[in-house]
């Protein structure tokens, strides 16, 4: 049994290549930010009260377009709706005794990161892995954005494109080692990453959200293959 | 109050609440085999999914991104840490980056 502080720490770990992916991702946020004409006040407080990439990149979109209240609303709730299945998953991943407060201060944290790291912690997440986590990932978010708006495009491309990678392989680490061996998990990603393709590439579909495709095609793979091959023991670790 | 400033609070207000609900209502073990497998399945699905076209499009050109997939995959198979294979993912990309340009 870790510590509370060992937890928070072998999370901090973990928090670090992210918070240096969201570096380089909320840097280029802070200059379209910048472009779009908000302040560095309204940039930094966007991603810190909304912590995610592709919500505020339609966000600031749609504030330079006067959009309307109802559609900035939709439109965060079509692209973020993955949070929710994310928000399950982590339900049933924790203690079900963990805190009412735990669980509020938690969600703050789901990100598509956070959460693949979280998941892939061995065993019921502790609050304080997840914390350790969002430790290193949230200033990075915030200060890559304050940078961004303030500096502009100062940082060289090589090192914004090896950065912009490390989030992709913090995603690959989470789910690669468990499907080792376990033709199941490796069939299903597989066929997630085949039909993810097919979404981007068939003219019909190439329009739709990217959030509406990933809610789809979850439910679709993640549905079908449930009922297929159900998991009777407990392995939820 | 500052439209933009407006703007933001309903967009953290809609994002939290998606984030929220879930965590906050279910606090019991599921028993329901088809929804705990439904839920095993989950994370594989939706990050396999993120990952794959998009990371063609994060770097500065696909065949970096290609590099860097193939290195992520072939490090978290063979076991490395997720920092590691983070780290060695943005080093090959580099280094092919360096070739192409």
């Amino acid at each position: 049994m870790k510590t509370n502080i060992e937890e928070w720490k072998s999370g901090l770990k973990n928090g670090i290549p992210i918070a240096m992916g969201y570096f380089a991702v909320s840097f280029t946020f802070g200059i379209l930010a910048k472009q779009a004409g908000l302040n560095w006040f309204e940039a930094v407080l966007m991603s810190v009260t909304n912590l995610t990439s592709a919500g505020q990149f339609a966000g600031i979109t749609l504030i330079a377009g006067a959009a309307t209240m109802i559609e900035i609303a939709v439109t965060q709730l079509i692209i973020n709706s993955r949070y929710f299945l994310m928000s399950f998953a982590l339900s049933q991943k924790i203690d079900p005794n963990t805190s009412f407060f735990h669980r509020l201060t938690m969600a703050y944290g789901i990100t598509d990161e956070i959460f693949g790291v979280s998941i892939a912690a061995p065993g019921k997440l502790s609050p304080y892995y997840a914390y350790g986590v969002m430790s290193a990932a949230v200033p990075g978010w915030a200060l890559g954005t304050l940078f961004g708006v303030v500096s502009g495009n100062i940082l060289p491309p090589r090192l914004m494109s090896a950065l912009s990678i490390a989030l992709f392989g913090m995603l690959i680490a989470v789910i690669i080692p468990p499907a080792k061996g376990n033709k199941t998990l490796s069939g299903l990603i597989i066929i997630s990453m085949v039909l993810s393709f097919a979404f981007a590439e068939l003219p019909a579909l190439a329009s739709m959200s990217s959030g509406v495709k990933i809610i789809i095609l979850t439910f679709l793979i993640a549905g079908i293959a449930a009922f297929i091959f159900p998991v009777k023991e407990h392995k939820h670790e | 109050m500052n439209n933009a400033i407006f703007y933001i609070f309903v967009m953290a207000v809609v994002t939290y609440l998606i984030r929220v609900l879930p965590l906050t209502l279910i606090r019991k073990e599921i028993k329901n085999v088809y929804i705990r497998s439904f839920l095993y399945y989950v994370p594989y699905v939706t990050l396999a999914v993120m990952v794959f076209p998009a990371i063609l499009d994060a770097t500065a050109s696909p065949i970096s991104g290609l590099v860097g997939f193939v290195a992520a995959i072939l490090f978290a198979y063979r076991g490395a840490s997720l920092v590691s294979v983070a780290l060695l993912s943005c080093f090959s990309v580099f280094v092919v980056e360096l070739f192409l340009y």
